[in-house]
């Protein structure tokens, strides 16, 4: 079951929550909304569920509007940040709870229900606790539990919101991978809003990046993290360095030295930022033939195979953050108030103006 | 009562000394005459007192009208509560103070004003009347006056287990597809449950021991509508200590019986949430 | 919550559900009507007819009958017994929340179930004990008899009655409230030297103002409304040992319906008087335990 999100606008008040979004969401494909608090992700994810409505646009679930049917016909799967479940029930009855509220022609037989409880209770390995009471359960096997009652109902679309948002960064970790299997054997499209972009990343077909009500970019991980779009995108996704500059006849000039940026050999000269990945700064002893930013070792961290170094720019005092692979940094000899010489690759190029610091 | 752990705050012996003495001399003493006062006489004496028919009237009027004012506060105390807590309407704060009207008021001034409104020529009685329903003077009255006493107990008590309650379990009951009578009597209610059952044991307590409110309104004619306080007043104005006492203490043994299991109930909500 | 701050209005404000899960426009201006409905018979339509049987004969009369010396010996002492049961009740009220919620003992439980009793008596049996305890046939009433010391059908029997009635207000209201503050505010004073009573008059008491100033409220007015006890315990001499509250009775049962009204009017206007203190203190008390919590919040952010 695909969505189509067309031209969606939601205000609060004064503040602007959506801006004119429109987004696509392929049947079966799990997609993540990722974006700060503010930018609108949960609100959108909330007016699909229909748990709000928009001020403007239109929600298409496979081709039919669903604008303004109510949320308990729209046959989505809501799944809340703080679980939601019902405290006065037990899993069991938890779960059975969107079965029990059919319409009486529709309902299943007790029996029926009871299979199909316990087919779900297996299926988030829970099947042990099916009648303890929600207070009795870690946060995530509450959550498990919350998405078991939420597949009960057979959705046609299961909707996430930070899902694992209140819990441990370990068992965030755990639950990640389990959802990304889970999301393998049941194939409902679904859709789910974080902040945290490994988790962006790891899990999900297609990302899309929002930022103060509207759409950034939308792609594959690999599409928006080495492809990043916009200067937002860029700054979001990975570590990254902002180096300040002019643009100038195809060419960036940072400090005292230049380095290619072909792609505004036609633009005006104006100023400019280049964002460069942390991994993407080339550290060597001397100046190497291209840019070269001589630079002070502030700070070093080994963290495993990657040392972290902090230096300071001779040019202007700027902070430039490197990661470089240990085998390198050792072979360098890198110690704390060593000079050494900055080679920035894989340079994004934006016009200053462009650049949301 | 020894203290238990060694405490860096001075005052304790200071505080619980007054504490102790206060509630010996002003509480405990008073109170204890009952059950000595009752002790003088013999058990069939007792027994005589307290099941003397018009003694057995009393009380099934007071406990019968008690809790029928107690059930109607349940349900309109929630209604209330619910209109309070969940939509906006013009002087709803004015309304939520008013609600409290029965504590601050003085259950005299309820009292006459009561009797006057129902009484067949008040502004409400005189609608009544001609229906053949009276009020004033019959257990009808009764019920009436121990409603108004009654309410903000329910209404106080469910107010802040509603205001409480999150959005997003109503939300996830809708999205399972539940309409919404379904999510207000399978998610909402049992929620609110024990704070309702809280509310009518508080509403049933007050309401039992009440007299200012109802005397004036009950006619306290004997047999029918005499309440248990009046009974025990008539009693001691005959200088007959030793009934009033006895039925006194049945009244308060109820009372204790009651005052003993909102307390439990208050303290099984509140594990129940810490849990 | 993931979702907006301002998505949502404060707590104690009603929560106003979006359409997604909310009822039809017909079924909440039904339910609303209805509770306003049977909330302007239960309460509001007693209370204007106070007012309105005060002013039956006339503004004249009105405040005739309130000038009337027996009235205002009433309202004398009425004043009188406030006066003495409400103090009296916050020493009480402060020594037993100071205890209670500052220390760990065993027994505490109990101590705290003694303190609800006199909620839990009939007002006719508080009155009564004292009746049995002072009476002409009571305990100590031979040996009151013979130092011609008189207390029931007197004013130190009403004194007693009431304080009786309305000892636990203070200390209901300042309980729990002390026990959620804990003793960390109390215990740094304490280590940095300050002393008992310096402790308390500079940390505990403002941090309880408001909870104290709400439970005076309360037991004020009860102790100037409370009708029941003091009717067992008074004798209804006028002149003497009339209350206001009993003053009413007394006009009631003599048919002076205007007279009876006009004296409740007086009451009525304090009651009132009551709820609106009552619904200032209780909004001064949420604004400051927010700025609690923001504080923490703040701290929280700061350390975290």
């Amino acid at each position: 079951m695909s969505i189509q999100v067309r031209n969606l606008r939601k205000t609060f008040g004064d503040f602007v929550a959506l801006d004119d979004v429109s987004l696509e969401v392929p049947g079966g494909e799990l997609v993540a909304l990722l974006g700060p608090s503010g930018s609108g992700k949960t609100t959108l994810l909330r007016i699909i569920a229909g748990l709000e409505a928009a001020d403007q646009g239109t929600i298409h679930f496979h081709g039919e509007d669903a604008t303004t049917q109510p949320v308990r016909e729209r046959q989505v799967g809501f799944v809340f940040q703080h679980y939601a479940l019902f405290r006065h029930m037990s899993v069991f009855e938890n779960i059975a709870f969107g079965l029990r509220v059919r319409p009486r022609p529709v309902r299943p037989s007790e029996a029926e229900i009871r299979d199909t409880v316990m087919g779900l209770l297996k299926l988030v390995q829970l099947d042990v606790l099916a009648n303890r009471r929600p207070s009795e359960l870690s946060g995530g096997q509450r959550q498990r539990v919350a998405l078991a009652r939420a597949l009960a109902v057979k959705p046609k679309v299961l909707l996430l919101d930070e899902p694992f948002g209140a819990l441990d960064a370990k068992v965030r970790k755990e639950l990640r991978r389990w959802l990304r299997r889970l999301h393998e054997e049941v194939h409902v499209t679904s859709v789910f809003v974080t902040h945290d972009q490994e988790e962006a990343l790891e899990v999900s077909d297609r990302v899309v990046i929002m930022n103060e009500g509207r759409v950034e970019q939308s792609g594959t991980p690999e599409e928006v993290y080495e492809g990043p779009a916009t200067p937002f995108v860029c700054g979001f996704l990975g570590d990254v360095n902002l180096f300040h500059g002019r643009i100038s006849h195809g060419r960036v000039h940072i400090g005292d030295n230049e380095l290619d940026a072909p792609e505004w050999s036609d633009a005006p000269d104006q100023a400019g930022v280049a964002y460069v990945r942390t991994y993407d700064v080339e550290v060597t002893p001397s100046p190497t033939g291209g840019a070269s930013l001589e630079a002070v070792v502030r700070h070093s961290r080994a963290f495993g195979p990657v040392v972290r170094l902090e230096l300071e720019l001779v040019q202007d005092g700027a902070t430039v953050e490197a990661h470089v692979p240990r085998g390198r940094a050792d072979s360098l000899r890198i110690a704390k108030g060593q000079r050494v010489f900055l080679s920035p690759t894989n340079l994004r190029v934006y016009p200053r103006g462009a650049s949301p610091s | 009562m020894r203290q238990s752990s060694r405490s860096v705050l001075p005052g304790f012996g200071v505080s619980l000394g007054i504490t102790c003495t206060y509630l010996s001399l002003m509480v405990l003493l008073p109170l204890a005459t009952i059950f000595t006062r009752t002790a003088d006489l013999t058990w069939d004496g007792f027994w005589g007192t307290v099941t003397n028919p018009r003694v057995v009237a009393s009380y099934r009027v007071t406990f019968g009208a008690s809790l029928v004012a107690a059930l109607v506060n349940t349900v309109f105390g929630l209604l209330v509560a619910w209109v309070l807590v969940r939509y906006r309407f013009p002087g709803r704060r004015l309304v939520d103070a008013i609600v409290d009207l029965p504590f601050a008021l003085p259950t005299a001034v309820a009292g006459i004003s009561l009797t006057t409104l129902y009484a067949s020529n008040g502004w409400v009685g005189r609608y009544l009347e001609p229906l053949g329903i009276k009020v004033a003077y019959t257990w009808v009255g009764i019920t009436v006056a121990l409603i108004f006493i009654g309410l903000p107990f329910v209404v106080r008590t469910v107010q802040p287990v509603l205001d409480d309650l999150e959005v997003e379990v109503e939300e996830a009951a809708a999205s399972l597809g539940a309409r919404r009578w379904q999510t207000f009597t399978r998610v909402v209610l049992p929620t609110v449950a024990p704070a309702l059952l809280t509310g009518f044991a508080l509403a049933f307590a007050r309401a039992i021991g009440e007299y200012g409110s109802v005397v004036f309104i009950s006619g306290n004619m004997p047999m029918k509508t005499e309440i248990v306080p009046l009974l025990i007043i008539t009693k001691l104005e005959q200088y007959d200590y030793a009934g009033a006492t006895a039925v006194a203490l049945v009244m308060l043994l109820a009372s204790f019986a009651l005052l003993l299991t909102i307390n439990l109930m208050q303290w099984a909500a509140r594990r129940r949430a810490g849990a | 919550m993931a979702t907006l701050a301002f998505s949502r209005p404060a707590t104690t404000a009603p929560r106003a559900i979006e359409r997604a899960t909310g009822e039809s426009e017909v079924i909440r201006w039904t339910l609303t009507a209805t509770a306003l409905a049977f909330l302007a018979l239960t309460l509001v339509l007693p209370l204007v007819l106070v007012f309105h049987g005060a002013l039956a004969k006339g503004f004249a009369a009105y405040l005739a009958a309130i000038r009337e010396p027996d009235a205002l010996s009433a309202a004398r002492l009425t004043l009188l017994i406030a006066s003495i049961a409400v103090p009296v009740n916050l020493v009480f009220g402060v020594a037993a929340a100071w205890c209670i919620s500052k220390f760990e003992f065993r027994g505490k439980y109990l101590l705290i179930t003694l303190i609800d009793l006199p909620f839990a008596v009939s007002p006719v049996i508080s009155g009564m004990i004292f009746v049995l305890l002072f009476g002409m046939h009571g305990w100590f009433g031979s040996w009151l008899f013979d130092h011609d010391i008189k207390i029931i059908f007197a004013v130190p029997g009403i004194v007693l009655a009431t304080t009786f009635v309305t000892a636990p207000f203070i200390a209901r209201e300042l309980i729990p409230l002390m026990q959620e503050q804990g003793t960390e505010e109390e215990q740094a004073a304490i280590v940095l030297g300050a002393g008992g009573w310096q402790t308390f008059w500079r940390i505990t008491l403002p941090n309880i103002k408001w909870g104290l100033l709400y439970g005076l409220i309360l037991c004020n007015a009860r102790a100037m409304g409370e009708f029941g006890a003091v009717s067992v315990v008074s004798g209804h001499i006028r002149g003497e040992t009339n209350t206001l509250p009993l003053h009413v009775e007394i006009l009631y049962n003599e048919y002076a319906f205007a007279a009876s009204f006009a004296v409740a009017s007086i009451l009525t206007l304090l009651a009132l008087v009551t709820l609106a203190l009552k619904t200032l203190v209780e909004w001064r008390q949420r604004r400051s335990a927010a700025e609690r919590a923001d504080t923490d919040d703040s701290l929280e952010r700061i350390a975290a």
